[in-house]
């Protein structure tokens, strides 16, 4: 980490969807190859800190720095390359008419980047999906293929932030050990950062090294993620999630 | 056996395989219901007789002989002759071309224009949207056909500005379906995936907005069909669409309506032609409606 | 008499290997009581849920008897099956956000889902559809019923559609992965909810997901997935002792909140 300055940095951050503000006062830093949890309540606003960061909540205000830029009202080309988002909800994050093979080829079409098989079938390798479903399209794939494929798309463009937004809550603990194994390598071979969204502690505990806890639209606490061994929360909200996940037991 | 099993192919091995199933896949949903198959070989079979007009057609489509004016209904003449002496069927087979030209041209112009504008509009909102809208619905709010006649009139007579009046008044219904599809496309999450990949709004709109909307489009465009048949024949037949001697089917009605009641089959065999093509659109439509149907396509 | 009985059923796609079963020769009986399937992605549990509702379209193809109070629906026309949806089964499916109507608000799907049950004045029909909002522990349910299913949250969308699927009192509730998107304190109290509906209308309840001690938790008994066959069958309280090696794997690929594992154990998919 020889780059100081951190890959994420929001200051006082408040987001709005048409006037109503669904998040407040937001404010924390990811250094580079740090990853970082965003846990919470449902309906708190997590998903919406990322959709900020990458531009597609629009209505922000507040400081955002992503990688030194300026943060953004909408999805722009050049930050496409280095910051990356997964989506929640597998089924709607994938075009129900394209197959495998079009979904990943296409960030691929869009920078002008060559060499597009080989691309597309070394991504299958990594997210552990056969070479078969290459040329399937979404609805003859379970749920949690789906999710890969989505995590391949993200990584098409091989970028230097991911976001995820509960990357692994649709799959089943077997996925989701790959996929979290898969993070963690891709991680220490690339240096990427992570901003995590996710409601399994444990995930966080194996995965993560900080995280903050978000309670309707605010942060109620930052911590480390050894915390978690612990339980040392002060935050009531914090230690009542603490608790509820069958920590402490 | 084996072109089935690669057609059917649960992973496909390239990318024209996996479109090739699912067409073979929807063209084998399509046979099921025999009403559309009917339809579907009405239109082959206008296709081919469009193709092949001169090799079928005893005569020519002009052949004027006063000596065989208005003859009935024969085994030289099957549809009769008509005032001019002309073999009718001769006529309504090289008809065939005119009204293909017009139902293709038609299609080709109104379709793409109606998907478009309303793609944009849904996809922007906003006053884009207004705009765009406010526009479509004074075309809508007046009936179609005085809208076609209308148009027609301020052209001048001739199938070209028959055809151009007809797309006009066609186009925004389609943009209305397409806003409406638009609508519950713009906030999938994979277009805010596709744009943070990088994707322009014109790359959004054109290859994963459009794409989802085309079905409908198609099922509406071939149920419209029919309609579009209708509206050029009524064109013809008050003399603002093809002008005689075409052998436009509308026109050839009206050049028998003069006698219709002792020589019925001058105006009756291309009365029947128009309503068999129609027929077969509409069967077609109705087929591809049960079987590409929006809400059942996502899961295809 | 049994509420559910699944005899043989099978689920298969067409392969240039000919046709492959996703799912073989699952048999099962259901009485009012809670039953789990859990197995690893891709093992056809969201199929055999499907197939239960009929709702596998072609190619795919299903085979066996499924009989729902004695009365077989294998038989049944589409219009029949239609009256069954909803009604008398209900599920829960996996794709919460995308099962929702994009262009309808979320009140009024929930109260056309229970005018298919029972017509009532516009005024209880709302009242209603409050009340199960504010079940599902949705706060604000005036807001959110006005709001259309893209603006709401991961887990926003589940409950609701959960509340959809309650409001007509099912007999028989299939929830495939109910509360994924739910953080646990939530995910007890709709879990809770669904329990008090079995305990106290004598609901049905298959609760399929990979959430191993959440189905231990809230299941009486549990089906055990692979590849399309039950591997293993067993009281729920004895998930933990599992003997057949695919669970054990399952189990140890969960992670634990004291975690200091640099890899988790995952299987071997050779297959
Ligand atoms: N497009 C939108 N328009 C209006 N309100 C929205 C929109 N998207 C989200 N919201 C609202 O913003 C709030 C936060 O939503 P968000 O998706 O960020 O929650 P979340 O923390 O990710 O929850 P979950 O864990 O359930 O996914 C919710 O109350 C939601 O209803
Ligand atoms: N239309 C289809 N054509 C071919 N194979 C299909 C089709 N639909 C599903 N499958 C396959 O059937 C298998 C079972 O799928 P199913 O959705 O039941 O999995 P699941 O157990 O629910 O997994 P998950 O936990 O990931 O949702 C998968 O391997 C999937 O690829
Ligand atoms: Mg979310
Ligand atoms: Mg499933």
């Amino acid at each position: 980490m020889t780059d100081p300055s951190p890959s994420i940095s929001l200051r006082n951050l408040d987001i709005a969807y048409g006037g109503v503000r669904v998040v407040q006062g937001v404010t924390f830093d990811v250094a580079r190859g740090e990853s970082f949890a965003l846990v919470g309540e449902s309906g708190s606003g997590k998903s919406t800190v990322l959709k900020a960061l990458c531009g597609l909540a629009p209505e922000w205000t507040g400081t955002m720095q992503v990688l030194g830029q300026p943060g953004l009202h909408r999805p722009n080309r050049a930050m496409a390359r280095r910051c990356q988002m997964v989506f929640q909800d597998p089924y709607g994050s994938l075009h129900p008419r394209k197959t495998v093979d079009a979904v990943l080829s296409e960030p691929l079409a869009i920078h002008g980047i060559g060499d597009r098989d080989e691309r597309v079938e070394q991504a299958l390798v990594d997210v552990g999906l056969d070479r078969r479903f290459r040329f399937r399209y979404p609805h003859q794939m379970s749920g949690g293929q789906r999710q890969r494929v989505a995590i391949a798309r993200a990584l098409m463009l091989e970028p230097e932030v991911m976001l995820l937004d509960e990357p692994t809550s649709a799959l089943d603990v077997s996925v989701q050990a790959e996929i979290l194994n898969l993070l963690k390598r891709l991680r220490a071979e690339r240096g990427l950062t992570y901003l995590l969204v996710t409601h399994n502690l444990p995930v966080v505990s194996f995965l993560c090294e900080r995280m903050a806890v978000m309670n309707k639209g605010r942060i109620v606490e930052i911590a480390q993620a050894t915390a978690l061994h612990d339980g040392s929360f002060t935050d009531p909200y914090s230690l009542a999630l603490y608790a509820a996940s069958g920590g402490n037991r | 056996m084996e072109m089935r099993s690669w057609l059917l192919d649960d992973s496909p091995a390239s990318r024209g395989q996996a479109a090739a199933g699912r067409a073979y896949r929807i063209g084998l949903d399509l046979m099921r219901n025999p009403l559309t198959v009917l339809g579907a070989a009405i239109i082959a079979l206008l296709v081919l007789t469009a193709i092949f007009a001169p090799w079928i057609a005893p005569e020519a489509w002009d052949g004027q002989n006063l000596e065989r004016r208005l003859l009935p209904p024969s085994a030289e003449h099957w549809m009769g002759t008509d005032q001019l002496g002309r073999d009718i069927f001769s006529r309504v087979i090289h008809g065939t071309r005119i009204t293909l030209m017009i139902v293709a041209l038609v299609a080709v112009i109104s379709a793409p224009l109606g998907l478009l504008i309303g793609a944009v509009s849904g996809y922007f909102s906003g006053w884009t949207d207004r705009i765009l809208m406010g526009v479509t619905d004074v075309f809508l709010s007046m009936p179609k056909l005085v809208l076609a006649l209308a148009f027609a009139a301020a052209l001048g007579p001739g199938i070209e500005n028959a055809i151009i009046a007809i797309a006009i008044t066609t186009w925004p219904a389609y943009a209305r379906i397409a806003r409406a599809e638009t609508l519950t496309i713009r906030n999938a999450e994979f277009t805010d995936a596709a744009r943070l990949l990088g994707a322009s709004h014109t790359r959004v709109i054109l290859r994963h907005v459009l794409p989802l909307c085309t079905s409908s489009m198609i099922i509406r465009v071939t149920l419209d069909m029919a309609g579009i048949i209708l509206t050029a024949a009524g064109l013809g037949f008050l003399g603002l669409g093809a002008q005689p001697p075409a052998p436009e089917w509308g026109a050839m009605i009206s050049g028998g309506r003069s006698f219709i009641f002792d020589q019925w089959w001058v105006s009756t065999m291309p009365g029947f032609a128009i309503i068999t093509v129609s027929l077969g659109f509409c069967f077609l439509g109705d087929g591809l409606r049960d079987v590409l149907d929006p809400k059942s396509e996502t899961k295809r | 008499m049994s509420l559910l009985s699944v005899e043989n059923l099978n689920v298969s796609f067409p392969t240039p290997q000919g046709r492959v079963n996703v799912v073989e020769n699952l048999s099962f009986e259901l009485g009012q009581e809670r039953l789990g399937i859990v197995g690893e992605s891709g093992s056809g549990k969201s199929m055999t849920g499907r197939a239960i509702l009929r709702l596998i379209r072609p190619p795919g193809r299903v085979d066996g008897r499924i009989l729902l109070e004695g009365a077989d629906l294998t038989g049944l026309g589409e219009r029949q099956m239609r009256a069954i949806r909803g009604a008398r089964i209900s599920m829960i499916m996996q794709d919460p956000r995308y099962s929702l109507n994009p262009v309808m608000t979320v009140g009024r799907q929930i109260e056309e889902a229970l005018w298919v049950h029972e017509r009532l004045p516009r005024r209880e029909m709302k009242a209603r559809t409050r009340q199960m909002l504010e079940a599902v522990r949705i706060n604000d349910p005036d807001r959110v019923a006005r709001m259309y299913a893209h603006e709401l949250s991961g887990g926003m969308g589940q409950r609701v559609m959960i509340a959809m699927m309650l409001i007509p009192r099912p007999r028989l509730l299939i929830a495939d992965e109910p509360t994924s998107a739910l953080d646990v304190s939530v995910q007890g109290d709709v879990l809770t909810l669904i329990d008090d509906l079995v305990r106290d209308t004598g609901m049905g309840l298959i609760l399929i997901s990979h959430d191993l001690p959440l189905v231990a938790r809230y299941c009486d008994r549990i089906l055990v997935m692979n590849s399309g066959r039950v591997v293993e069958t067993c009281r729920a309280s004895d998930l933990y002792n599992a003997t057949h090696p695919y669970t054990r794997g399952l189990l140890a690929a969960v992670p634990k909140m004291h975690e200091t594992r640099d890899w988790l154990p995952v299987m071997d998919r050779t297959t």
